[in-house]
């Protein structure tokens, strides 16, 4: 196999194999950011809260931090086209929706004799 | 007639995108909803439980796991960058670690899934109630009483599970007409394991459709370099945009079934 192929420029200027040289230093340190965003969980749940509360949101926030890197930077989404968060924006919309529903769902449930 | 596939490297104008990305980022979308409704189950029944376990799945592995997806992540990215840099060996390494890195989750995720099937808690007669590993006839996964009924095993060994007090327990010899319930932690055996197995088992066969996907570009697939440069630069894009949301889907996994 030749290694003369031409690049794709699908993305003009940001696909360039210079952009595509400085953005592998980003993709390292990304890489590097998560994996030490996966000790700060686990040794969050060592230092054992006394919150429940506490430490689902401590916990829930650095999985969005982190998935928040992967979607930005891994999926590129921090450099993509109009139609594709467009399509994200009727995703959210209707993921939060579910969500919501949950959350009110919750309110439903029986309050138990001696709870 | 030409019968080329139109738009699969150039962009096309309506959206600026070529069409696979629309597709996948479309499918996406549906994967968000369907994990969703998964997250949302989990929500809903761990609420409305009264005792939701703790402590039952092995944390450093399952952090291990978690680093090993987040490695597969990076090499998928660094597979695409390699190719727009026309860094074709380069890109079939990382690729190849991509490969490695589905397989080594897989494996340690079956070797958790077998370690709760063969880890048991059992109920005697006198209403004791104890957790730890059987073994009966050589089995030692999925055992039950009416099993044990079956094989016609009167006594069969039970190394309950280490307490606070002991360290390592003695091995008990059990006797089968004393026991009220033999089970082990399978889907069965509690709501929390129900969702746990449900969740991880459709992340799991996510996760082998896309190493199948992987294996494919990078064996038979691969032909396409020669022929199609900037059409296979796009399949390794579409693919990785697929893996980065099953690593993604992790991300929240990881701590909600295991932490929290």
């Amino acid at each position: 196999m030749s290694e003369s192929h031409p690049p794709s420029t699908d993305h003009a200027g940001h696909d360039s194999p210079e952009a595509i040289k400085q953005h592998v230093k980003v993709y390292l340190l990304i890489g590097a950011a998560l994996l030490l965003g996966t000790g700060l969980t686990v040794g969050a749940y060592y230092v054992h809260i006394a919150s429940v509360p506490v430490t689902i949101a401590v916990a829930l926030c650095i999985a969005t931090v982190k998935a928040s890197l992967v979607a930005a930077y891994f999926m590129h989404l921090i450099s993509e086209k109009k139609m594709i968060y467009v399509l994200l924006c009727f995703t959210a919309f209707f993921f939060l929706g579910l969500m919501g529903l949950t959350v009110w769902a919750m309110q439903d449930y029986p309050v138990l004799p001696g709870k | 007639m030409d019968t080329a596939i139109p738009y699969t490297v150039e962009p096309r104008r309506e959206t600026g995108l070529y069409n696979a990305k629309v597709g996948i980022w479309l499918f996406l979308a549906s994967e968000v909803m369907l994990f969703g409704a998964l997250f949302s189950s989990y929500v809903l029944l761990r609420v409305g439980n009264d005792a939701w376990p703790h402590g039952l799945l092995n944390i450093p592995i399952g952090t291990f796991n978690t680093a090993v997806l987040i490695t597969s992540s990076i090499t998928v990215v660094m597979a695409w960058a390699s190719l727009k840099m026309s860094q074709f060996h380069q890109a079939r390494l990382y690729l190849a670690a991509t490969v490695l890195c589905s397989l080594m989750f897989l494996g340690i995720k079956s070797y958790e899934y077998r370690a709760k099937f063969i880890h048991y808690e059992v109920r005697l007669t006198d209403g004791k109630v104890m957790t730890g590993h059987a073994e009966a006839n050589g089995h030692t996964a999925f055992l039950t009483l009416a099993k044990l009924q079956k094989m016609k095993v009167d006594k069969f060994e039970f190394h309950p599970d280490a307490t606070h007090d002991a360290a390592h327990s003695e091995p008990l010899l059990l006797e089968t007409s004393k026991i009220e319930q033999l089970e082990c932690y399978g889907p069965w055996h509690h709501t929390y394991f129900a969702i746990y197995f449900t969740l991880t088992g459709l992340h799991g066969l996510h996760v082998c459709g896309g190493m199948f996907v992987f294996l494919y570009l990078l064996v038979p697939g691969v032909k396409m370099w020669q022929t199609d440069p900037r059409r296979y630069t796009n399949r390794i894009e579409i693919a990785g945009l697929f893996w980065h949301f099953v690593d993604l889907v992790w991300i929240f996994l990881f701590p909600v079934l295991y932490l929290l």
